[in-house]
C-alpha cells in the first residue's frame, strides 16, 4: 500500500491522467446521449436543429383524435423490434452452437489445423461492409453464385431472391452475421477449452464415460462461464446491429433493425425528435439488459486495489 | 548528520495495529538491524522510515528534521529492495543513473558518480548489461549501487539477502559490512535471520507484534535478554526454560526435584539456561537434573544432546566436539551452572 | 481403424469449415478479375485475368483517396486512444481513490452504447464545431468505442506490474508521470501493440458515423465508399468495381491480422475469458 502523503502526489497525478480521457469520453458519449434523450422530447428537425419546441413524450406515444401516434405504436418500429429480436436470438444461438462445435474441432489434432486456425480470422478481419457486399453479390438473384450452385445441384429450380424476398431476407442477414461472427465465438470457446485440465477427460475415459456425456457433463460446465461472457457481449452487440442490414437490404420492413429504423428517421426523414426517441429506446433496451447482466453476474473488475 | 529518531511511532492497517508506539534513537553512522519473526512489523517500520507508508501517529526525524509528512525522495534516504526492483529494460548503468538524470544533474557529474560507485562495488564491467543478463548477486550489487549513488543520509535494506543462495549470502554479508566501514553512513537493515543480525549489527532492534522487545548490542541481547521472547529468539538452538518455584535458596521444578541456587529472587519464575551452559555430569550432583537422551546431533565442532526430564519437557545441551557422545535412551545428568542463569517472571520480563 | 476414420472425418469437417470461411473472399477475388459481360456469367475457377475493375476503382472512384482517409483516421484514433488510455490506466489500475470501481464500470458501460443513440447529439456537436465533412469528426467520435476497451485492457496489464518496481522508482525520486513514461511504458509494449491493432481495425471498420458525418467523396472512408459505389443507372451495381475495392481493402488487413494473430487472439480472449 502506498502511503497517503506520497499518495497525494499520486492522486493528483491520477486525476491529471484521468481528466483528458474522461473529458473526451463525456464529450463524445455522455453528452450526446443526454442530448439525444432531450431531443427525443422535442420536435426538432435535421434542417434546423436550433428551432424546436418541447413536446413531452409525444414522440414516444400520444393519442390524438382516435389514433395512436409515436414510436411505440409505429407498426414499422414494432416490425423493427420483432426483426431485431429474431435476429438476436437466432444469430447468437447459431453462433454459440457452431462456435463451440468448431472450437471442439480445433481442440483436437488433425492435419491442416494451423491453416484452419488462420482461416478463422479472415471473416473477422474483413470489414462488415465488405462482407455485406461480398455476400450480397454471392446471393444476387440473377448472377449470384449461390443460386447457380443450388440450381446445379438441383436443390432449387428457379433463382431465389435471397435479399428481395421478405421471408428470406432476414435469414440471409442472419446467415452472413453467423458467417462473420462464429469464428470469434469459436476462438473464445477454444481459449476456454484449452484451460480445461486434461485430467478431467482422462478421468472420464478411465470411468468409461461416453463422449456425449463427457461433453455435456464435464466440458460444457467448465467452459460455461467464459462462454457466458462471450454470449452476453454478442447479445448486446447484436441488439444494436446496423451495418449489415443497411448495406445488404437497406431499410426494408422484413429486415430493418431498431438501429436502422432510428437512423432512417434521423437522417432520411430528418425527424430528429422522432428519430431520437427511437434511438433512446434502443439505448434503454440495451441498458436494461446490461444492468440485468451486471446485477446477476456482479462483475469483479477491481482485483487488488492499492 | 544522519541521526534517525522515532517518537511514539504507530501504524494501523484498517483496524489492525501493526506498529505500536515505537521509540528509537539511531546515531549517525550506526548499523542497526531490525529483526524479528514474520509479522512482527520490521518491514513496516522500515517502510515508515522510508516514507512508503504513512504513520498513523508519532513522528520521524532524520538528520534532525521532521520528515513524518515528507515523501521518500525528500527524506534523504535510499532503499535496497528484497527483489532488487531493477528497471528491467534498462542496462545497469541506466538503472543506477536514472534517478540522478531525472533530477537534472549535469551529464558529466552523473557519469562520474555512477562510475565511481560501480568501481566501489566492482561492477564496472557489467554496466552495459540488462538485469536479466546478470546473476542474483550482481543484480544485488547494482541495486546497492543505485542506492549509494544518491548519497543518502540513511541507507535502508529490506531483507536484501533473502533471494540469494547460502554461499552468496555469506559473501554479500561481508561486502555489506565492508561497505558500511567504507561509507560510514547510517544503515538500517531488516532481516528475519538472527545470524545476519548478530554479525552485521552495531545494535539490534528486536521486534515482536509491533513492539520493541529490546534494543542493544548483539552481545547484550545474547547475554542479558530483556524478555523471554528475546532469550528464545536469539541463539540457536534456543535457550532452555524450566518453570520453577524459588524459595529459600533452592528452585523446585514441576518434577519435584530441587536445585540449590544462589539468588535473591523468590517466587514463581521461568528459569532460562543456554545449551552451552549445561554440562554433562557423571552422576547425581547438586544442581543437576536427571534426564534421558532422546536424540543427538553430532556436527563435528559441537554436539547437541536432546534429553527429556521427568515431566517430559525437553532440554538441549551443547557439548564440545570431542566430548563423549551419550547414546539414545541413556540416562544422564545435566548440571546447571551457578552463573549464567536467566530468570523471567511469568509476564516474560527479566527478573534480577 | 476407427481412429483413422475419426481423423479423416475431422479433416473433412475442417476442410468444409475452411472452405466456407474463405470462399467469399476467393469469389470476390475471382469476380474482381473479370469485367464486362464476363461478370454475369458464374464461374468457379479463374479464367482470363482482367484488371480493368481495379483500374476503374482507382481512377473513377478515387479509391486511393478513400484509403488514405481511412489510414489517416485509423492512425489518429490509435494515437489518441493509446495516449489517453495508458495514462488513464495508471490511475485506474494502481492508484486507490474513491469511486474508482464505479468509474471502471461506467467506462465499461459506455462501450455498450448503441451508436445510433449518440448520433443526433454528436451530429449537433459536430455541426456546432464546424467539423462536418471533416475527418477530425470521425477521429473524435470513434473514441466512444476505442477508449473503453483500450482503457480496460491496459488497466488490467497496469495492475499486474510489480509494486516494488514502482516503489524503487519512488525512492529514486521519480514523479508518477516519469514512472509511467519511462518505466511502465516499455513494459507494456506488447499489450499496447495488441490493443493498438484492435483499435486500428475497429476504426477502419466503422460505418455509421463515417456515413453520417461525411458528405463528399473526398472525405469518405473505405467502408462508406464501398457501400456507396454506384453504377451508371440506379439498378445497376458495378460488381466488378465493388469486388475490386473489397479485395484492395481486405488483403492488407488480412495480412496484418495473420501476422499478429497470436497477439490479437490473446488480447481478444484476455478480456472475455479472464472476465
Amino acid at each position: 500500500m502506498i502511503s497517503r502523503s506520497l499518495s497525494s502526489e499520486r492522486k493528483r497525478a491520477a486525476w491529471l491522467f484521468l481528466t483528458p480521457m474522461l473529458f473526451i469520453l463525456t464529450a463524445v458519449a455522455v453528452w450526446p446521449l443526454g442530448r439525444t434523450i432531450y431531443l427525443s422530447l422535442t420536435n426538432a428537425t435535421l434542417v434546423d436543429m436550433t428551432n424546436y419546441r418541447l413536446v413531452g413524450l409525444s414522440n414516444y406515444i400520444a393519442y390524438d383524435e382516435g389514433r395512436w401516434y409515436g414510436v411505440l405504436t409505429d407498426p414499422q418500429w414494432i416490425a423493427a423490434l420483432r426483426n431485431t429480436l429474431i435476429f438476436v436470438v437466432i444469430s447468437v444461438s447459431l453462433e454459440t452452437v457452431f462456435g463451440v462445435l468448431i472450437a471442439l474441432l480445433l481442440n483436437t489434432t488433425f492435419p491442416g489445423r494451423g491453416v484452419m486456425r488462420a482461416a478463422m480470422l479472415v471473416p473477422w478481419a474483413i470489414p462488415t461492409v465488405v462482407s455485406a457486399k461480398m455476400w450480397s453479390w454471392m446471393l444476387n438473384d440473377q448472377f449470384g453464385v449461390v443460386n447457380d450452385a443450388l440450381m446445379r445441384i438441383g436443390v432449387t429450380a428457379e433463382p431465389v431472391a435471397w435479399l428481395a424476398e421478405p421471408s428470406l431476407a432476414m435469414a440471409s442477414v442472419i446467415m452472413v452475421d453467423v458467417w462473420k461472427t462464429t469464428p470469434f465465438v469459436a476462438l473464445l470457446a477454444l481459449a476456454a477449452l484449452q484451460m480445461v485440465p486434461n485430467d478431467c477427460y482422462e478421468a472420464a475415459e478411465v470411468d468409461g464415460v461416453g463422449s456425449f456425456k463427457v461433453f455435456f457433463h464435464v466440458t460444457l460446465p467448465l467452459i460455461a462461464p467464459a462462454l457466458a461472457v462471450a454470449v452476453i457481449f454478442r447479445l448486446l452487440d447484436a441488439m444494436r446491429m446496423f451495418d449489415l442490414v443497411y448495406v445488404m437490404t437497406g431499410a426494408t420492413d422484413a429486415t430493418m433493425t431498431l438501429s436502422v429504423f432510428a437512423q432512417r428517421e434521423l437522417v432520411s426523414f430528418q425527424d430528429v425528435g422522432y428519430g431520437s426517441a427511437a434511438s433512446t429506446l434502443v439505448f434503454f433496451v440495451i441498458a436494461m439488459l446490461t444492468a440485468l447482466y451486471m446485477m446477476t453476474m456482479r462483475l469483479d473488475l477491481d482485483g487488488r486495489s492499492r | 548528520m544522519a541521526r534517525v529518531q522515532l517518537q511514539s511511532l504507530s501504524k494501523q492497517f484498517g483496524t489492525t495495529d501493526v506498529i505500536r508506539g515505537v521509540d528509537l534513537d539511531i546515531a549517525d553512522g550506526e548499523f542497526v538491524v531490525f529483526v524479528g519473526p514474520s509479522g512482527c512489523g520490521k518491514s513496516t517500520l522500515l517502510r515508515l522510515i522510508a516514507g512508503l507508508e504513512e504513520a498513523s501517529a508519532g513522528s520521524i526525524f532524520i538528520g534532525g528534521e521532521d520528515v513524518t509528512h515528507r515523501p521518500p525522495s525528500k527524506r534523504g534516504v535510499a532503499m535496497v529492495f528484497q527483489s532488487y526492483a531493477l528497471y528491467p529494460h534498462m542496462d545497469a548503468y541506466k538503472n543506477i543513473a536514472f534517478g540522478l538524470k531525472m533530477a537534472e544533474a549535469s551529464a558529466e557529474s552523473v557519469d562520474q558518480r555512477v562510475r565511481r560507485v560501480a568501481d566501489m562495488l566492482q561492477i564496472s564491467n557489467l554496466l552495459d548489461r540488462r538485469p536479466r543478463e546478470l546473476s542474483g548477486g550482481q543484480r544485488q550489487r547494482v541495486a546497492i549501487a543505485r542506492a549509494i549513488v544518491r548519497e543518502p543520509h540513511v541507507f535502508l535494506f529490506d531483507e536484501p539477502l533473502s533471494n540469494l543462495d547460502a554461499a552468496l549470502r555469506t559473501q554479500t554479508r561481508l561486502e555489506i559490512a565492508r561497505l558500511h566501514d567504507d561509507l560510514g553512513s547510517t544503515m538500517i537493515y531488516v532481516t528475519h535471520d538472527q545470524q545476519e543480525a548478530m554479525t552485521l549489527a552495531d545494535r539490534i532492534v528486536l521486534l515482536n507484534k509491533g513492539r520493541i522487545q529490546q534494543v542493544g548490542k548483539p552481545a547484550e541481547l545474547y547475554r542479558r535478554p530483556a524478555t523471554r521472547f528475546v532469550a528464545e529468539f536469539i541463539g540457536s538452538p534456543p535457550m532452555n526454560f524450566l518453570s520453577v518455584q524459588i524459595e529459600g535458596g533452592a528452585a523446585t521444578l514441576a518434577t519435584g526435584e530441587r536445585i540449590p541456587l544462589q539468588t535473591q529472587i523468590s517466587g514463581a519464575v521461568d528459569l532460562g539456561v543456554r545449551p552451552e551452559a549445561l554440562a554433562l555430569a557423571e552422576h547425581e550432583a547438586p544442581a543437576s537434573l536427571r534426564a534421558r537422551v532422546v536424540h543427538t546431533e553430532d556436527l563435528g565442532d559441537a554436539c547437541f544432546v536432546h534429553a527429556s526430564i521427568a515431566d517430559r519437557s525437553r532440554l538441549v545441551a551443547r557439548l564440545a566436539g570431542d566430548a563423549a557422545v551419550p547414546s539414545k535412551g541413556q540416562s544422564i545428568y545435566l548440571r546447571l551452572p551457578s552463573e549464567g542463569l536467566h530468570f523471567f517472571g511469568r509476564d516474560g520480563h527479566r527478573v534480577g | 481403424m476407427t481412429r483413422r476414420f475419426r481423423t479423416v472425418g475431422l479433416g473433412i469437417a475442417a476442410l468444409i469449415c475452411t472452405a466456407v470461411l474463405l470462399f467469399p473472399l476467393y469469389y470476390a477475388l475471382l469476380t474482381s478479375l473479370k469485367s464486362g459481360s464476363e461478370l454475369f456469367r458464374v464461374s468457379y475457377w479463374p479464367g482470363e485475368i482482367d484488371l480493368s475493375s481495379y483500374a476503374r476503382v482507382w481512377s473513377e472512384q478515387n479509391f486511393a483517396r478513400n484509403i488514405l482517409n481511412s489510414v489517416v483516421v485509423a492512425f489518429w484514433v490509435v494515437l489518441l486512444s493509446m495516449t489517453l488510455a495508458i495514462t488513464a490506466s495508471f490511475a485506474l489500475g494502481r492508484v486507490r481513490f474513491a469511486g474508482r470501481k464505479t468509474l471502471l464500470y461506467a467506462i465499461l458501460a459506455i462501450s455498450m452504447f448503441p451508436q445510433v443513440a449518440v448520433l443526433s447529439g454528436l451530429f449537433e456537436l459536430i455541426r456546432f464545431f464546424g467539423l462536418y465533412n471533416n475527418l477530425a469528426s470521425l477521429v473524435l467520435s470513434y473514441m466512444i468505442f476505442t477508449l473503453p476497451f483500450t482503457v480496460w485492457i491496459l488497466t488490467t496489464f497496469m495492475r499486474d506490474l510489480p509494486l516494488e518496481l514502482e516503489e524503487a522508482a519512488i525512492m529514486d525520486g521519480l514523479s508518477s508521470y516519469v514512472i509511467v513514461r519511462h518505466i511502465f511504458l516499455p513494459l507494456m509494449a506488447p499489450a499496447m501493440a495488441a490493443t493498438g491493432l484492435l483499435a486500428f481495425i475497429a476504426a477502419w471498420n466503422e460505418f455509421l458515423f463515417a456515413l453520417t458525418f461525411t458528405l463528399s467523396n473526398e472525405q469518405r472512408t473505405v467502408p462508406v465508399a464501398i457501400a456507396l459505389i454506384t453504377g451508371a443507372s440506379e439498378y445497376e451495381l458495378p460488381w466488378g468495381s465493388i469486388m475490386a475495392a473489397s479485395v484492395i481493402v481486405t488483403v492488407p488487413l488480412i495480412a496484418l491480422v495473420l501476422v499478429f494473430q497470436r497477439r490479437m487472439v490473446a488480447g481478444l480472449t484476455a478480456g472475455a475469458v479472464k472476465g
